[in-house]
């Protein structure tokens, strides 16, 4: 095979502009328009990398994305480079790098690898969306805008060089779904964007993707100089390039007569065409050492054999019209032996999309056709004699492979395919699928339309994950929430934690402190002096209406419709099936209207449930619902000088203990905004909870901190927030709980009323959750006191024989510290039948050893609620 | 009080996010520092505007559409019956504020700045315990959008059809801006296309960062 660029011709090239490029470290140039494949055949490189197991030499066979010998990885000019493309569909342009993979997907990193490259979607509303810019396409289109001319038309083409009225080059549909909901990959739609992912809705969808080209498989038929024989005439109409001198072409079909006219004006020298309708064959090829084309073995009519000299061999065993974007919308397939091809199964559309053109079977030129398949071996058939048979160039899978899955009992082509790996490459089987399913259908006895073609799946071109990822990387691939006082927390030093998208400080250490000296002095502070913390991630709820407390009331545990104007109530709330599904403390603004509150990583889930019952269950309650999480930062004052720096902040509010007793709120102004101050406590400390508008959040917290300085305040994280409330035995909903524990599990028996319904209520008296062995929440010491037993950690029981695989379980950590106020290590766990355990000692089995703890109620801390309303100080 | 210029390129505390008068000074979730960086600067081909509107009020309406005495009442007091068609808003009476349809019977009202809480109480009084008020205006804040390619960088993250056609003035929609929760309204008429992006605050600094990175893609 000697390619080269021809002196003229070529529509899609512009002579006057001339590229450079690189390929496997050559430096080479094309020219404007080019495609990777036709530069590389412009430079005469006719083998373009080696096959995947055999290590054969394999060239260009096709000029479109069937193509499955060229794959490349790409440098772009901008940095990014992108592995597994197909030499066929780059564009070339200035200054790009190329590689040849030899068969493997190799995820190399060359310059700054796939992540140096931008990559976007874009959401697309069309009338009608046009799949392929052929001459069918293109006509689509135009019918299209002439019928009624305000209607939005796009028209979309794989090739990058593709051109005509406004059409989107270089975009290859990947699939379709429902709802004429189509996607795309472009590619370098931009010079600062290598790709780009379309979601494209349309109300009409045209399929005009054309057809494509199958091969005819003989012996040795896999050789650089093997090209299918439209590729030819592509190469030669578009970019100008003769992709060799001396032409063979093997043919069961029509469509060949017009690549032999272009091979005469190109200048290539049509040898002999071998014509399988009159009864010739190509039984084999021969090759130089480099494994080039050099001849064709022809066995003519007569029964005689030769060997004809030639570096190019083109071969045409029929079209595929391209139906998979057809399957993809649930369209069904038929076996049309007019055509030897499988074609969609009705004509017209089919809801909202039509095929047209090649696609729907309408081969141009096809004319008569003698269905050709495979050339048995010139030895007669044996199992060695097919080794060289290659149906998927991608895989190297031959004939022997496929008669080895068929020996192995394989009928089903889904399973030949799994089998062989035939069809499962790059290039999904675009040019062996159907020639596998002929030949499969040929050794069982049975037609090809019963044989049927494996299942089409989206996407019909490989998509890198940078693609669908698109922009949602690094910083932007999730939403980082933030409170508003989220600039403080930046600039003193917070380490931050994720609570779900929020960013929350988890400590604030000062120079040179760890984490655990840090969150025991934050903790130290808030049980001696005052702490203050930004709580404003907590959800809340505006419930409101005439029916709210009867609402509460069916949905908490507890009765909240007893509950005083501004009064609090801590409440607990339960799925239908009886287990916790939150907490929190809400409180009673007025006779037909609370605030709610609830876990942090919870909001969005309880509003839901309230909604769902409302709308479902209670539509006759007079009752609204309102998401206020982000109408309001909170800041928490704890510790027993939180009385005396609220005090200032709230001058015209009486705070003492009989004007402002432990759960109730009052509305107040907050260092002169109005606001919402809530007396209650997840520490055990005197606490308030201090309410502003967001955008008055920050200025609280800086006013808290001056209020407070006085005192020592000091901020502190979630950790130290968890470690003060589990001293109290405060469960955190999704720590303590996985949805398998309900309120009486947690010891919290006394919330859960015996006197109305609930929600959850009647699964209570299910006797599983009667069981005296349910897990329970209960403390753990661990004997050493130094030693913080790992969340998670299984517990056993003391005489548990360790090396007895399984060994029985008793239950695990949830929660487990360090605490300044105990002074030791201790730790929260569910353990079965925990409760009637206390006092008794178990082990926790860790990877290096085996820790000695004991069972003890859950509450360690202040367990008669002592400091709740502040303690005298010294 | 007009909109903050943050995202126009002015500096930190110079845009009108920060309201100060009596009691603690209010930020809006665009004015400081929290935008991620590299997000201030636009790119000049974008051909667009990107600034916060802070401080809008807001008000959250509950009520039954069926209850006719309630409905009436809520009319007098914006001057225009809360609209029934989904996804359409319309304007005040006074042509200050503009009535959002989130839901058969759910509302967002829309107001000058400051004057939330009054609204609430109007409103509450009229409804007299028939439906839901709640003032709103600290829940999200405004990013007007404008400029000739505004549909082109909202498209990049957008799923609903943004074209003139199917969502212009007199609309409005609930859905998402790449990740984000948002209400969409588009401003007008007027000589290009603008819309109004509301987002929960804890939200704004990464739908900045976004926008500010779509942007970047706009050829």
């Amino acid at each position: 095979m000697t390619a080269s660029r021809l002196a003229g011709g070529g529509s899609h090239i512009d002579r006057a502009r001339t590229v450079n490029f690189e390929f496997d470290g050559r430096r080479l140039t094309g020219l404007a328009g080019d495609s990777l494949a036709s530069a590389l055949l412009a430079n005469g490189l006719d083998v373009v990398g080696r096959s995947i197991y055999h290590d054969r030499p394999r060239g260009i066979v096709a000029a479109g994305p069937e193509e499955p010998n060229a794959l490349v990885q790409v440098a772009w000019p901008s940095g990014a480079s992108e592995p597994m493309l197909r030499a066929t569909t780059v564009a070339l342009e200035d200054g790009l790098r190329a590689w040849s993979l030899a068969g493997h997907g190799r995820l190399e990193t060359v310059d700054g690898g796939i992540d140096a490259g931008r990559f976007d979607s874009r959401h697309a509303h069309v009338e009608v969306l046009v799949i392929g810019a052929g001459r069918a396409g293109r006509a689509a289109a135009a019918a299209a805008r002439l019928a009624k001319p305000g209607e939005r038309v796009m028209l979309i083409d794989s090739y990058p060089t593709a051109t005509g009225d406004g059409v989107v080059a270089g975009t290859t549909a990947l699939g379709i779904y429902d709802h004429g909901y189509v996607t795309a990959v472009q590619r370098r739609p931009s010079p600062q964007t290598e790709g780009r992912l379309w979601h494209v809705r349309a109300g009409r969808i045209v399929v005009a993707t054309g057809a494509i080209e199958r091969p005819i498989v003989f012996a040795d038929n896999d050789r650089p100089g093997v090209m299918l024989a439209g590729a030819a005439a592509t190469y030669i109409d578009r970019y100008g390039v003769r992709p060799g001198e001396r032409a063979v072409i093997f043919t069961n079909n029509g469509t060949t007569d017009a690549v032999a006219a272009t091979l005469r004006r190109a200048g290539t020298e049509l040898v002999e065409t071998v014509d399988f309708r009159r009864g010739e064959t190509v039984v084999g090829t021969r090759g130089d050492d480099a494994g080039r084309l050099t001849g064709v073995d022809v066995a003519r009519a007569d029964g005689t054999t030769e060997t004809v000299a030639a570096d190019l061999l083109l071969v045409s065993g029929g079209w595929n019209p391209s139906v998979a974007l057809w399957t993809h919308a649930g369209g069904r397939l038929r076996y049309d032996p007019a055509i030897s091809a499988f074609v969609p199964d009705q004509r017209g559309p089919n809801g909202r999309i039509a095929v047209v053109g090649a696609a729907a079977g309408e081969i141009e030129g096809l004319g008569p056709i003698v269905p050709a398949w495979v050339v048995p071996p010139p030895g007669g058939p044996s199992e060695d004699g097919w080794a060289k048979h290659y149906l998927d160039l991608g895989r190297d899978a031959t004939i022997r492979d496929l008669h080895r899955a068929l020996d192995a009992g394989l009928e089903s082509i889904e399973h030949l395919k799994r089998y062989t790996t035939i069809g499962t490459g790059s290039d999904q089987g675009k040019t062996s699928g159907v020639v596998t399913s002929a030949i499969a259908a040929a050794i069982l006895g049975q037609d090809v339309g019963a044989v049927g073609v494996p299942t089409y799946r989206p996407p019909t071109v490989p998509v890198s994950f940078a693609q669908l990822a698109a922009r949602d990387r690094g910083l932007l691939a999730d939403p980082i929430r933030v409170t508003s006082i989220q600039p403080w927390h930046a600039a003193n030093g917070a380490v931050f934690e994720d609570v779900g998208q929020w960013k929350r400080p988890h400590h604030f250490p000062r120079p040179g402190e760890t984490v655990d000296e840090a969150v025991r002095r934050e903790c130290e502070v808030a049980r001696t002096s005052v702490a203050m913390m930004d709580a404003s991630t907590l959800g809340k709820i505006d419930v409101q209406g005439p029916d709210s407390g009867i609402f509460l009331d069916r949905v908490y545990t507890n009765t909240f419709s007893t509950l005083k104007v501004g009064s609090c109530r801590y409440g607990l709330m339960c799925r239908a099936d009886g287990m916790v599904l939150d907490d929190g403390v809400t409180s009673r603004l007025a006779d037909d209207r609370f605030h709610m509150t609830t876990t942090t990583g919870n909001a969005a889930v309880v509003l839901d449930h309230l909604e769902e019952w409302l709308q479902t269950e209670w539509p006759e309650l007079r009752v609204h619902a309102t998401s206020v999480t982000e109408q309001w930062t909170t800041v928490a004052v704890v510790g027993p000088q939180a009385r005396a720096v609220v005090s200032r902040l709230v001058p015209d509010l009486d705070v003492s203990q009989a004007a402002f007793p432990f759960m109730t709120w009052r509305e107040a102004v907050i260092a002169g905004t109005a606001g919402r101050v809530f007396r209650i406590s997840f520490s055990g400390e005197l606490a308030y909870e201090l309410n502003v508008p967001t955008w008055h959040g920050l200025a609280l917290w800086e006013a808290v901190l001056a209020a407070g300085r006085a005192f020592g305040i000091t901020p502190y994280g979630t950790q130290a927030m968890h470690v003060l409330r589990a001293e109290k035995a405060y469960p955190i909903i999704g720590q303590e709980t996985d949805g398998t524990v309900t309120p009486q599990d947690l010891g919290l028996g006394a919330l859960v009323s015996t006197k109305k319904d609930f929600i959850g209520r009647r699964s209570h008296r299910r006797p599983d959750n009667l069981r005296p062995d349910r897990k329970q929440l209960v403390g753990v010491l661990p004997v050493d006191p130094a030693f913080v037993l790992p969340e998670g950690a299984q517990l056993v029981a003391p005489d548990a024989d360790l090396g007895r695989i399984p060994v029985p379980m008793l239950g695990h950590i949830t929660s487990s510290y360090d605490s300044a106020a105990l002074g030791r290590s201790f730790a929260l766990a569910l353990v079965k039948g925990g409760r009637e355990r206390i006092g008794q000692t178990v082990l926790a089995p860790l990877v290096d050893r085996t820790v000695e703890a004991v069972i003890t109620e859950s509450v360690l801390f202040d367990p008669e609620n002592a400091r709740r309303d502040g303690v005298a100080q010294p | 009080m007009t909109g903050g210029g943050l995202l126009a390129g002015s500096g930190p505390g110079a845009g009108s996010g920060v309201l100060s008068g009596g009691g603690l000074m209010a930020r809006s979730p665009l004015d400081g520092s929290i935008v991620s960086p590299g997000v201030r600067e636009l790119p000049s081909q974008a051909e667009m505007s990107l600034r916060e509107l802070p401080f809008l009020a807001q008000v959250g309406l509950r009520v039954d559409p069926a209850h006719e005495a309630a409905m009436a009442a809520v009319a007098d007091v914006l001057g225009v019956r809360p609209p029934t068609v989904p996804n359409t808003a319309l304007i005040t009476e006074d042509g200050s504020g503009q009535v959002l349809w989130l839901g058969p019977d759910e509302w967002l009202v829309i107001g000058e700045p400051g004057t939330g809480p009054a609204l609430e109480s109007r409103l509450r009084e009229a409804l007299n315990g028939a439906g839901s008020v709640v003032d709103l205006s600290a829940n999200r804040t405004t990013i007007l959008v404008s400029g000739p390619r505004a549909r082109d960088l909202l498209a990049f993250g957008c799923p609903i059809d943004l074209d003139e056609r199917a969502f212009g003035p007199g609309r409005c929609a609930q859905t998402l801006l790449a990740r984000a929760n948002v209400i969409i309204v588009p401003v007008g008429p007027g000589p290009e296309p603008a819309f109004r992006i509301l987002v929960r605050p804890s939200f704004a600094a990464y739908l900045a960062a976004w926008l500010a990175d779509a942007a970047l893609g706009l050829e």
